[in-house]
């Protein structure tokens, strides 16, 4: 290309800085060094095969109670009405969904803790620094909004097809808000309010914990809300490099065009969402919405807790 | 007083210039002395501070009195080095707190200087209870002690029963008391206060300051307040430090500030204060010498009598009884004479007697 004559108005046509073939030879280094990666590997996988096992360990009917019971808690009576009737649903739609729908959650669940344990500390650190919040929000927007296909063949290269890279892509797909959020939590918090805390001698780690983390706590919540509603929205994607779960139904459905089966798929996604949204939403309010009460003296805690004052 | 007085505080040339340049431009203020204007043309930084320098004694009630913008803020957070000054120092009982470590600072923050802001600056995820202590909890105090100070201290203020309550429960006035109790928690040695009454409507504002000036009067508390109300700063403050645009114009007592204005700015400020409670007898009486040099020998037998560290208001109800002059004596002998014409004056706030 670069051999015709050159062309003022149209230059780029005859420049090649191989930025293509440069990112392959990375794919190259990868697959050369896939040795390296086999422990991560290894950790991810049982992190993953072990929150899979447990929540197909539990029967469904027990399963749909304690999840219930936990929207209860964390949300409050109405919220646990909705999840109920949508995990009713969701085992209503087919038969297989049930299982299916506990695949994508143990997916999900395992992107989303290493999303916190990643996100968490970036977040404060991006809150309290305004170089490293500069350095790190080209980096967020650029894992926002690159296509999820163009790092799909890199992962898959070096770590291969199934659920930890899967997980792998949902991270990178699902960690920005939580990043995002977090930070804006912390800057929010009443400069005055971290002043005083100062005033009466308490130490950067004490005024990150005792202040600054608990006031920016509905901020980072709804930070960690948005996290889990785009790993949700990735397990289609994943599906393509051999996640199995629910979005590997809609991924199949679409490939033998069976609207059915793309509906059981797509609606189960659908009802896990809305699941997980409200538990999460209800975990933000704050003190003040919530009566000013503490956590065990609401919800079913709050009932054991009264029966059992009672029976003293 | 002055001769046992101790130093509690003492604040030694402290500069403040907020800005990228300010060093500099504090370098150029020593060795030009530049005018304000000329710091903020040449190097973009603005003057908080300008070479302010007083001590505050042990139990002493320092008042800072200033409208905002005039720096007052920013010089009380030298004295636990929230800001740092660009120059000078801060000694608190004679240790240099600009030398401190990290570690000193906290330790002397949490068990020496207690601080009640303006915003209140609770923490809304705390119980009042939780809040009072919260100078013990980052010490690492026990529970059992922390519980026990805290309760002792919002007794203090009388929010007993208060205690598991959350700060948006209270209203302005009780979460200020939650503010000063928790000033008060550690038992400090220093209470800054940093216009801590400001914020409240005025029938809530007398009552805290009444609180405080029982409390005050009871603990003995080296204090500096902060207040842009001169009113409040006099019926608070044993010593006033005027401040105007980063500078202290005078300090003194609020009779010295009243009576003998350093310049137009404070005499401005202090033309609508009434005098009566505040001038003495012994700042208008005419001497007994100059009295009957002027007047000739007189009967002084039916006249009223008075001390001269009797304040105007004294006088006045003295006054009303007789048409004679008052005679002012110090331990039964007199010592000099009030007339009306004097007394009137007094209480207008000119010295006409004595300039005559």
């Amino acid at each position: 290309m670069a051999d015709t004559s050159f062309d003022w108005l149209n230059p780029f046509a005859s420049i090649d800085l191989g930025i293509a073939s440069w990112a392959d030879g990375i794919k190259q280094w990868a697959i050369s060094h896939r040795e390296m990666i086999q422990p991560i590997k290894r950790f991810f996988e049982s992190v993953i095969v072990g929150i899979e096992g447990a929540l197909h360990a539990v029967p469904p009917l027990v399963m749909l109670v304690i999840v219930a019971l936990i929207a209860w808690q964390a949300a409050g009576r109405r919220a646990a009405i909705v999840v109920g009737c949508c995990l009713l649903v969701l085992g209503l739609l087919a038969p297989e969904a049930w299982g299916l729908a506990m695949t994508t959650l143990a997916i999900v669940t395992a992107s989303v803790i290493l999303c916190v344990l990643i996100g968490l500390p970036l977040g404060v650190l991006a809150g309290k620094s305004d170089r490293f919040e500069a350095f790190i929000r080209p980096v967020l927007d650029t894992m926002q909004t690159i296509p999820a296909f163009v790092y799909l063949v890199p992962v898959v290269m070096m770590i291969g097809i199934g659920n930890v890279s899967g997980v792998i892509v949902t991270i990178i797909f699902a960690l920005p808000p939580l990043v995002r959020l977090t930070s804006l939590g912390i800057r929010g918090v009443n400069p005055s309010v971290v002043e005083a805390a100062r005033a009466f001698g308490a130490s950067p780690a004490q005024i990150l914990r005792k202040v600054e983390l608990p006031l920016a706590t509905p901020t980072i919540l709804a930070g960690l809300n948005q996290t889990i509603m785009l790993s949700l929205s990735m397990v289609v994607i994943a599906s393509m490099i051999s996640v199995k779960g629910l979005g590997n139904e809609v991924l199949r459905a679409m490939g033998r065009l069976d609207a059915g089966k793309a509906i059981v798929g797509g609606l189960g996604i659908v009802m896990l969402a809305i699941v997980l949204d409200r538990i999460t939403q209800g975990l933000g309010r704050s003190g003040r919405e919530r009566g000013h009460r503490h956590w065990w003296e609401t919800g079913p805690a709050g009932v054991l807790t009264a029966m059992f004052k009672k029976t003293n | 007083m002055a001769e046992t007085r101790e130093d509690v505080i003492r604040c030694e040339g402290i500069w403040k210039i907020f800005g990228d340049k300010s060093r500099h431009a504090m370098e150029a203020v020593r060795a030009r002395g530049l005018s304000k204007k000329d710091i903020r043309e040449q190097f973009d930084c603005v003057v908080g501070v300008q070479d302010a320098s007083f001590t505050v004694g042990r139990g002493e009630i320092f008042c800072i009195m200033g409208l905002s913008g005039s720096g007052k803020s920013t010089l009380i957070r030298h004295i636990n080095r929230l800001i740092e000054p660009t120059s000078g120092a801060v000694y608190i009982e004679g240790e240099n707190v600009n030398a401190m470590n990290a570690e000193a600072l906290r330790k002397l923050r949490a068990e020496k200087i207690g601080m009640v802001f303006q915003s209140m600056a609770l923490m809304p995820h705390r119980t009042v209870r939780d809040n009072v202590a919260f100078s013990l909890e980052v010490r690492g105090v026990s529970d059992a002690e922390r519980a026990k100070v805290a309760a002792k201290a919002i007794e203090m203020v009388d929010l007993t029963g208060w205690d598991a309550k959350y700060p948006d429960e209270l209203s302005g006035g009780m979460q200020q008391r939650v503010g000063l109790a928790r000033a008060l928690a550690a038992d400090p040695t220093i209470l800054l206060m940093d216009e801590p009454f400001s914020a409240l409507d005025p029938l809530i504002r007398r009552q805290l300051q009444g609180t405080f000036m029982e409390l005050s009067a009871e603990l003995h508390k080296t204090t500096v307040f902060i207040t842009h109300d001169l009113d409040e700063a006099i019926r608070i403050g044993d010593r006033i430090a005027i401040m105007k645009d980063g500078v202290l114009v005078q300090i003194g007592t609020p009779e010295e500030i009243v009576t003998e204005p350093a310049d137009d700015y404070v005499a401005e400020f202090v033309a609508g204060i009434s005098k009566l409670d505040l001038v003495t007898a012994a700042r208008i009486m005419q001497p007994m010498a100059a009295y009957v040099q002027a007047n000739g020998p007189q009967d002084m037998g039916t006249w009223p009598v008075g001390k001269p560290e009797d304040k105007l208001n004294e006088l006045v109800d003295l006054a009303v009884g007789t048409d004679h002059p008052i005679l002012i004596a110090a331990e039964g002998a007199p010592i000099g004479v009030v007339t009306k014409r004097a007394l009137l004056r007094g209480i207008q706030g000119r010295d006409e007697e004595r300039a005559a």
